[in-house]
């Protein structure tokens, strides 16, 4: 506003109207920055406030100015812009591929009751696994269940449970633990991803069988042959998906290389299954066979369950060889429930493992490489013995908890109850401080293991990779065995001169010698 | 996390494994709630849980008033007692990122751990002793300052340098989220000071004055992952394995919790 007026001016109303046109005008003045005008600006601000009515409007008065002025996306012509069109495409596409999560089986309208149902109850588990704080929420873990339905309709098999969640940087994996019907599994046609494993091993097979008639090389390391299916580490088969509602894709068996390699790099899991594995030593496979390899060493180190649950078939336990260990073990019907107390004290001793431990060589089951170069074993009994490696021992399976190394001068598991303040209907939970993720609860009856987590193991120094081999060294230099050109002709001619003139000189009796053999 | 979404925010990362059991989380509405009139915060956040060896910690914090200034830090074993950690001095948080392995459990137990330096041909050994409390201390505030993160954005400076959150924020757009320089460390600017004048001049002084997230070293130390088909934006970190950050595209909703058991991923270059 302008300064001083004289009082006679002010009253007069020609003037007051040049003022206001005045300083109207200049409230419409564009900025030559920005292209803004105040008048406008101050409408556009005071319209939205008073349309969105904020508490403390004086106080928010300047994050409207501001957010008046940001530049703003020209409105189309139709609702939406294109970056929400994106948006509820993916979203859109996600959630009809759920929604076939949701729909109902054909033939299941008629409620049938079927002894072996192969899926375990999810929601039962779901919520023993809210109150023991692990797990994944209760939507997700609903959506589980229906994925897992899927997959028993679309394969034959005999069991499947949820076997965990492994995050990668770009997608997570979930995997799926199954067990096909007796025989089913060989007609299975998702064999994609087993062939190039098995091709690369009859390739290194027969490259091992060429090699046989040229001189053998020190380090000749014969293939350790991968286990039988159902056995050992092969024992069950697993499924993965990126995200519920996709197709499952079945993961390839997992070789004694695999897991050798696997023990000895870490790396992240990018979450694509044809993900090139760069480390060293160099890891036999792809992302898949990582995967794979991870999931057998963690199933074996951290699959619990309470002592008296499984027990060994009376059959099956062999007393000949004395070192033979019975592998397979059934459902105990007659398990008393051991109390929550019991179960989460410190001791460790009312929970075992149920799945076999993966010797240093790569196997459950130690397969001894003399047996393939050999036909017969020798005669010579201490020979045999003087070669013979020594078997690798593990623990035997059902062997309980507290047998477990510590780690970190600390127990390996860690128990506490899920409830401080009811303890008497807590569920007991077990965790493991050797593998961070692998969980165990058990409550009754009932208990089930679960895996979230990035797939690696703890350690408490930092990882370093495994050194590189030294440098072979070069042969030693003698003058038998260096290179030395071949002689020009000049240098033949004059040689061969030297040697008949020698003979003549040494015909010759005069005693001329003539040093000079030009 | 703020307390008063609590129960709204841990569906969210339910899909990272986090989970509270319904006791955990009705103990923590109520003493969360008790905390912010005690101790006179004007937020209180729930920061997430230290697993430890034998039993776990919880963590909250509080804030005062300015969001970038010092917040209090408080921890308990059962949600429902809270004590305060002392501030970690320089001193302490050296000696924190020496001690490894697990947290016990116990507040008042002393870590040992014996350092060997070599000073020309000579070893000398040395053992340095840290308190549990001090080293949790330690370890919050080196998460905070090494991974928190918020969207640009959410929070706004003034001209006399107070950060206040910036009330209309609308959220991110989604393809504004799947960006990592849509993400701020949020504490005092680094990298921002050492950027040439025409870099700094895109942008805008009352939204940028804190370090993306675009520039970590190394590259590729965030997981950027859409879930729910874009409904839901989670950023893990890599550095800090158990940090995850989520955000609703769209709306206002943002959070961040840690569920660890505090130590630092200095493996991540082989990992990567």
């Amino acid at each position: 506003m302008s300064a001083l007026r004289s009082a006679s001016d002010l009253s007069s109303p020609r003037f007051i109207d040049s003022q206001y046109v005045d300083e109207k005008s200049f409230l419409y003045e564009t900025s030559s920055v920005t292209g803004l005008n105040l008048y406008d600006h101050l409408a556009r601000v005071l319209t939205k406030i008073l349309n969105e009515k904020p508490q403390n409007a004086a106080d928010v008065f300047e994050d409207y100015s501001r957010n008046e002025k940001r530049p703003k996306p020209a409105p189309s012509s139709r609702n939406a812009s294109v970056a929400d069109e994106v948006q509820s495409k993916t979203e859109l596409a996600l959630a009809e591929i759920q929604e076939k999560l949701f729909s109902k089986g054909e033939g299941e309208d008629d409620i049938e009751v079927e002894d072996e149902y192969p899926i375990p109850n999810i929601m039962e588990l779901s919520f023993f696994f809210e109150q023991a704080g692990i797990g994944l929420n209760r939507e997700e873990m609903f959506r589980v269940g229906m994925a897992l339905k899927n997959l028993t309709e679309n394969h034959p098999l005999e069991h499947a449970r949820f076997w965990g969640k492994i995050f990668g940087i770009e997608d997570n994996y979930l995997v799926a633990e199954v067990e096909y019907r007796e025989g089913d599994e060989e007609e299975d046609e998702d064999d994609a991803l087993e062939e190039v494993s098995e091709e690369q091993e009859r390739q290194e097979a027969e490259e091992n069988e060429e090699e046989d008639d040229t001189p053998k090389m020190v380090h000749r390391v014969s293939v350790v042959p991968r286990e039988e299916m159902r056995t050992g580490a092969n024992k069950k088969t697993y499924f993965v998906c990126n995200e519920l509602g996709k197709p499952w894709t079945r993961l390839p068996h997992v070789t004694p290389a695999q897991i050798v390699a696997a023990r000895k790099i870490k790396k992240f899991f990018t979450g694509r299954l044809d993900a090139p594995i760069t480390s060293y030593p160099p890891f036999p496979g792809n992302e898949a066979n990582y995967l794979r390899a991870q999931i057998a060493r963690i199933s074996a180190g951290t699959h619990i369950s309470p002592v008296g649950f499984y027990q060994f078939d009376e059959e099956d336990v062999d007393d000949d060889d004395g070192g033979a260990l019975p592998d397979n073990f059934i459902i105990n019907t007659e398990f008393e429930p051991i109390p929550a107390r019991e179960l989460a004290s410190s001791s460790l001793t009312s929970w075992v493992h149920h799945v076999q431990h993966i010797l240093p060589q790569g196997r459950c089951s130690w397969w001894n490489p003399k047996e393939e170069e050999e036909g017969e074993p020798d005669s010579d009994a201490e020979e045999e013995r003087a070669d013979e490696p020594q078997p690798e021992v593990g623990p035997p399976l059902l062997s309980p908890l507290s047998g477990d190394a510590d780690v970190d001068g600390m127990s390996p598991w860690t128990t506490s109850l899920s409830s401080k303040l009811v303890p008497q209907f807590a569920v007991a939970v077990v965790r493991s401080c050797l593998w961070p993720g692998a969980h165990a609860f058990a409550f009754g009856k009932i208990f089930e293991n679960i895996y979230i987590g990035w797939g690696h193991k703890y350690s408490a120094h930092s990882f370093s990779p495994m050194q590189t081999a030294p440098v072979q060294d070069e042969y030693p230099t003698e003058p038998k065995i260096t290179e030395v050109d071949d002689p020009t002709p000049e240098e033949e001619a004059a040689a061969r001169e030297g040697q008949e003139e020698d003979d003549q000189d040494e015909q010759d009796d005069d005693g001329n010698y003539d040093d000079d053999d030009d | 996390m703020e307390s008063k979404d609590l129960n709204l925010s841990i569906e969210a990362v339910g899909s990272s494994g986090f989970i509270l059991s319904s006791e955990q989380r009705a103990a923590l509405q109520t003493s969360l709630v008790l905390l912010q009139n005690k101790q006179k915060f004007a937020n209180v956040f729930f920061w997430g849980k230290i697993i430890g060896g034998r039993e776990d910690y919880y963590i909250a914090q509080g804030i005062a008033k300015d969001y970038l200034s010092e917040r209090r830090t408080l921890y308990s074993k059962d949600c429902v007692h809270w004590g305060l950690l002392p501030r970690p001095t320089a001193d302490t948080k050296a000696k924190a990122k020496q001690i490894t392995g697990y947290f016990t459990g116990d507040p008042s137990y002393e870590s040992e751990q014996k350092i060997v330096t070599l000073v020309g041909d000579e070893e000398t050994e040395e053992i340095i002793t840290l308190k549990e409390e001090d080293r949790l201390a330690a370890v919050v505030s080196e998460i905070d300052n090494d991974v928190a993160i918020v969207p640009r954005g959410a929070f706004v400076r003034d001209p006399t340098g107070k950060t206040y959150q910036n009330r209309v924020f609308e959220g991110l757009t989604l393809s504004e989220a799947s960006q990592l320089y849509s993400y701020l460390h949020f504490r005092k600017a680094e990298k921002l000071l050492s950027k040439t004048l025409l870099q700094r001049s895109n942008l805008d002084k009352s939204l940028d004055f804190m370090d993306t997230i675009e520039e970590d070293i190394p590259r590729g130390c965030w997981s950027l992952q859409l879930e729910r088909g874009g409904g839901l934006v989670t950023l893990r970190s890599l550095l800090w394995l158990g940090y995850v950050f989520y955000h609703v595209p769209g709306t206002r909703q943002y959070g961040s919790v840690y569920f660890g058991r505090g130590d630092k991923n200095i493996d991540l270059p082989f990992m990567l």
